[in-house]
């Protein structure tokens, strides 16, 4: 073993989205760009929607994206909790209206102004998705 | 042969509602087979969340997070995982008998009692049963998503914040086995403290953005992803409940439509045994 790894558990509730030993792995967290190498101090950061980008132990690279979440760093494991869709205030705030309002109407099928949380995540999302997919066109050119 | 048609039409009538019942129920087994799997893909983030949480609890003390602590007990808020659905057995009335029984003590107590549904029979009993419900949530399908759960889970959360609610359970049924599913009523909020909450670590994260928003984060994450457990788990055992119901359905058909057959040929035989004398003695008349 040459190369120092370190086991890396990228999961969301509803899926498993990766799990091995890695040489380093490349997020997005709240405060700006982050890379980890094996044997970083402990760290709890919350993450922005985009691209997660790994270098496996065999030394490829996987690229994906995640919507968000928490990454916590111990020196040798990292985990990567990640949320299942684009979350904002806005948002949440409308889906606990949608549930109160059809708690109250049981049959209302209206839905609440949600137009623009909606549409500036969805962009967010795109824009993410977007630079994850050039990503992997770049690699295949090369 | 009168009595022989009628019979027939019965057991033309059976027939056709055991085809339905043994297609039901090899929907269910697949579906149940799905449930489970979802149920294993969503176990290890909840796992994650309650090392972090722990880790957190256990480094840091500087921040206490009010969900955390006991208050006294004046109003309790239920999350009630039901399905939309019916025939699935006594899936749902066992579990909302363990509840009502639950709530009977409450009210002993002079505690206040509310209830957020998630699935369509849960809302249509405890509308029923004179509680106030605070929020609803149905149509959750074969593949619910996170997404489906955050809004009953925020409007809990929020009257937990603002002192509306003292305690928060979450009920649903739980996937013993395909053949056992058992009702579980377990504390959501504040979050029962773990029995091995012995200080061991002297180190502490560093923090970005800092302790209290991270903190604050992971917790409602921890409570969502519970909730969805829930949701997921209650999907496998209506699933398991449903093949079961419909399995037993399907043999009580089998049965009925032997036994119906028995009475069928015995009227049958009969009627020819009776033309025959008939004819018989007809012809000795002649």
């Amino acid at each position: 073993m040459a190369v120092s790894t370190v086991h890396l558990d990228v999961v969301s509730a509803e899926d498993r989205l990766f799990s091995g030993n890695i040489r380093s792995i490349q997020v997005t967290g709240s405060e700006g760009e982050l890379g980890i190498l094996p044997g970083h101090t402990p760290l709890l950061t919350a993450l922005k929607p985009g691209m997660v980008r790994v270098v496996t132990e065999e030394g490829e690279e996987e690229l994906f994206y995640i919507a968000g979440g928490v990454m916590e760093v111990q020196p040798e494991t990292i985990t990567v909790l990640s949320d299942t869709a684009v979350r904002g205030g806005d948002l949440d705030e409308a889906a606990t209206e949608k549930a109160i309002k059809d708690a109250r109407e049981a049959l209302a099928h209206s839905s609440p102004d949600l137009s623009y949380a909606e549409a500036a995540a969805e962009l967010s999302r795109a824009i993410a998705q977007l630079r994850v997919l050039q990503q992997l066109r770049k690699r295949k050119g090369k | 042969m009168a009595v022989g048609k009628e019979i027939k039409t019965q057991i033309g009538s059976i027939n056709n509602t055991q085809k339905i019942t043994s297609a039901m129920e090899m929907v269910a087994a697949s579906k149940m087979k799905r449930a489970q799997e979802q149920m294993a893909l969503s176990r290890p983030y909840a796992e994650s969340i309650r090392k972090v949480i722990g880790h957190i609890a256990q480094g840091n003390l500087e921040y206490r997070h009010n969900w955390l602590e006991d208050r006294e007990v004046k109003r309790v808020g239920y999350i009630i995982v039901s399905t939309d659905r019916g025939l699935c057995g006594g899936l749902n009335s066992n579990e909302f008998r363990k509840v009502v029984r639950d709530v009977q003590e409450w009210q002993e107590k002079d505690v206040e009692v509310s209830f957020a549904a998630v699935g369509s029979k849960a809302s249509s009993f405890f509308k029923r049963l004179s509680g106030s419900i605070l929020s609803q949530s149905s149509g959750l399908g074969d593949r619910p998503k996170v997404a489906d759960v955050i809004g009953t889970v925020s409007v809990m959360l929020k009257a937990f914040e603002e002192g509306e609610l003292d305690r928060i359970y979450l009920v649903y049924n739980k996937f013993v086995n395909t053949m056992t599913q058992e009702p579980v009523i377990n504390q959501l909020l504040p979050l029962p403290k773990s029995e091995t909450a012995k200080r061991e670590h002297a180190w502490d994260y560093l923090y970005e953005p800092d302790a209290k928003s991270i903190l604050d984060t992971l917790l409602r994450r921890f409570i969502e992803s519970q909730v969805y457990q829930g949701v997921v788990e209650n999907l496998a055992s209506e699933q398991a409940a449903r093949m079961v119901a419909m399995k037993a359905a399907t043999d009580n058909a089998g049965d009925l439509i032997d036994e119906l057959q028995l009475v069928y040929n015995k009227a049958r035989q009969a009627a020819i045994t009776q033309e025959i004398s008939e004819i018989v003695s007809g012809a000795g008349a002649v």
